[in-house]
């Protein structure tokens, strides 16, 4: 049998000439007409996923300050610059960030606004401080992420150690709880948070009678409740994301476990209303930082926001404001090639919408607070804030 | 020891919804030899688009009592799905019909994914959140608490396993199912419509994964384009466990393997003192599984798989 060669002959050409075509994309440089400069500036969030609201929101914060940047028009070493925002989507899983991670230093961008679990923005930050691209990451709140010692790695909310700290102290004097039981998601975050709260609370005297644990994917809640009402917990604190907390929530009530829940800042959200419902109303959640509305800046930016894209989840104030931090130095060092402003953004100085952001040596905010924050009918409502200024 | 009731209870909850999409996956098995891995997205379309029009309705302010809401959306689903299942089995499987097993495995996937990026284009990546307007009564027994709703999915699933097993084993239509199932070309001679038995048999899973995508929205409040991906494995392995091509196995396999992972997650971390921790429950559930397949290859009530002569 004589083989078929007509179609492969056909489709070689042809193929050919899409493969020349790809080339001659590529070799045409990305430079704009004469004297504007192009900054690039990666934004990795999950866009896709449980976190995908959480994300976007982080992706919006950071897209408002760009466009408003671009609407004042600075220049840069004599030249007018455009920001350009790069988003990428890591899924929330650490594995994707990395590849996200080597993708955007490949392109070799001028710096990266991300990621927004301490997940994915730890292993990330391996690559791009190989790469020497600053990294400010809006939410990441994991204490290894500054703990590395890399100099590019900053961020601008304040570390679990606080948070956690605060937490226990809070479940455990101001609550009252004497018997506590922990969940955490087995994340970064949700691991760290919950043993930093577990410390605190103990030291105030607490009893921690059951520890239980579940993913950042999960939605059934049932056996790990209905395992911890049988120890009778006065109050039951989850380390994770809005997206487990909700259905917690719910889920604690059905079940008629009539503890307290706690939460960190990755229950304080507007989704956890909608997907808790009813049973939002009396939870406590903490979040760093000022109550936005309390803060100088903090109305103007939610009316900003809100007129944009809608009601803010929890951190796009905090992207927005790693985005003034970054401009802000390269104002400084006159230029956006990362060499000559890194050392600039170490010595920040600036009065944001969060609040004051001043970086210590690790490349944590210094002198931050803490907020906790209860449901009220749709609201978080503030409670009181835990040192800063 | 009251916990191992409320383990129990939430278990059977979990197990019924595993058991009417594990009959889906059977059936089809049964007559094909194909695993439909896009069965459990059919479940997923079928809790979004009931959700669709649930929330569109409690948002419309129209003076309806939650049950007859959430029964309009079950009502939507079920066709939507039917459909769709139908489709699925036109498009993507009977062109396949004698190509080698291979195949329609791989296009299985294919339509799995296809699916799940549609809804992910039509309905957006959040949970979309199940409207709080069904009532949540809660009873007593015996130290465990048990919700209405839990209660209703559980004789619900019943009731629609019962009547599928009515329909395949009292009915001249389930009599033709049968004999399709044991061999097509024997039942073709016979004078039974070997691609309308076919085409039902998609049908009819469809349909009873429509009301199981309802029911794991409505307990658990919420529905994503991603949730029917999870969903499908386990209930695949709830009727491989129970043997695969055997409706009561189906079922069996089903309620077997929400307990299992109920008192597994519940129990894990005391029996291992520590090691293991409850995050392992998706895993127990299938240790579970690969265990009793090495021990009962055939499954706990044997396999029932069409005879190729």
């Amino acid at each position: 049998m004589k083989p078929n060669l007509i179609l492969p002959a056909l489709l070689m050409p042809l193929m050919l000439g899409l493969v020349a075509c790809g080339k001659k994309e590529n070799a045409e440089p990305a430079k704009a007409a004469g004297s504007e400069q192009i900054v690039k500036i990666g934004s990795v969030s999950p866009l896709t996923g449980p976190q995908a609201h959480l994300g976007k929101d982080n992706d919006n914060g950071a897209r408002l300050a760009i466009d408003e940047a671009n609407t004042k028009g600075i220049i840069l070493g004599g030249k007018k610059v455009r920001f350009e925002l790069v988003s990428e989507d890591d899924q929330s899983d650490p594995k994707v960030a990395t590849i996200v991670a080597q993708k955007l230093a490949d392109q070799r961008v001028n710096a990266v606004i991300g990621h927004l679990n301490s997940g994915t923005t730890i292993p990330a930050s391996k690559i791009y401080f190989d790469a020497g691209i600053p990294q400010i990451s809006p939410s990441a709140t994991a204490i290894a992420y500054t703990a590395q010692g890399y100099k590019t790695a900053f961020r601008v909310m304040t570390n679990d150690e606080q948070q956690g700290k605060v937490l226990g102290e809070y479940a455990a004097t101001k609550l009252g709880a004497k018997k506590i039981a922990v969940i955490d998601d087995r994340t970064a975050y949700g691991q760290g948070l919950a043993a930093e709260f577990e410390k605190a609370a103990k030291t105030a005297g607490a009893e921690i009678v059951a520890h239980e644990f579940t993913t950042d994917r999960s939605t059934d809640f049932m056996a790990i409740l209905t395992s911890i009402k049988g120890k009778n917990p006065e109050l039951v604190f989850f380390g994770g994301m809005d997206a487990q907390g909700g259905p917690m929530a719910k889920q604690m009530k059905s079940l008629g476990l009539k503890a307290k829940l706690l939460g960190g800042d990755g229950m304080q959200t507007h989704e956890f209303m909608k997907l808790a419902g009813a049973d939002a109303d009396g939870v406590i959640a903490s979040s760093p930082g000022l109550a936005l509305d309390s803060m100088p800046g903090g109305k103007a930016f939610r009316d900003k926001f809100t007129a944009k894209y809608g009601p803010i989840q929890n951190y796009a104030p905090y992207a927005y404001d790693a985005v003034q931090v970054l401009i802000a130095a390269m104002q400084r060092a006159n230029s956006a090639d990362p060499a000559k402003y890194l050392p600039e953004l170490a010595k920040t100085d600036l009065n944001g919408v969060t609040g004051h952001v001043r970086f210590d040596q690790k490349g944590d905010v210094s002198g931050g607070s803490v907020t906790l924050y209860q449901v009220k009918g749709d609201k978080w409502q503030a409670l009181e804030t835990v040192g800063g200024k | 020891m009251d916990i191992f009731l409320q383990q129990l209870i939430n278990g059977l909850v979990l197990g019924s919804v595993y058991a009417l999409v594990a009959l889906g996956y059977t059936m089809v098995y049964g007559i094909l030899e194909l695993i439909n891995f896009a069965h459990g997205e059919v479940t997923m379309i079928g809790a979004m688009v009931a959700l669709a029009v649930i929330g569109a309705l409690a948002g419309s302010g129209v003076d309806l009592p939650g049950v007859m809401i959430v029964l309009a959306g079950v009502l939507a689903a079920i066709p939507a799905c039917m459909a769709l299942g139908f489709a699925i089995e036109r498009i993507a499987y009977r062109p396949l019909r004698n190509a080698p097993r291979l195949a329609p495995l791989i296009t299985a996937i294919g339509v799995s994914i296809v699916l799940q990026n549609a809804a992910m284009l039509i309905w957006g990546r959040q949970y979309i959140s199940f409207p709080p307007i069904l009532p949540v009564a809660r009873h007593e027994i015996g130290g465990a608490t048990i919700t209405d709703l839990q209660i209703f999915i559980v004789l619900l699933s019943c009731a629609l396993m019962a009547g599928l097993l009515v329909l395949v084993h009292k009915t001249r239509l389930g009599r033709a199912m049968r004999a399709t199932a044991q061999s097509p070309q024997v039942a073709g001679l016979m004078g039974v419509n070997i691609n309308t038995i076919i085409s039902i048999t998609f049908i009819l899973g469809s349909a009873l994964a429509a009301v199981a995508g309802v029911m794991v929205s409505a307990y658990y409040g919420l529905a994503h384009y991603y949730m029917g991906f999870l969903l499908g494995l386990k209930a695949f392995s709830a009727a491989v466990l129970g043997g695969i091509g055997n409706l009561g196995g189906a079922v069996l396999g089903g309620l077997l393997l929400g307990v299992i992972e109920s008192l597994g997650a519940g129990y894990i971390g005391d029996l291992t003192g520590g090691f293991l921790g409850s995050h392992y429950q998706d895993v127990f559930a299938f240790f579970v599984l690969i265990l009793v397949l090495v021990f009962r290859p055939s499954g706990l009530l044997g396999e029932r798989v069409v005879e190729r002569a």
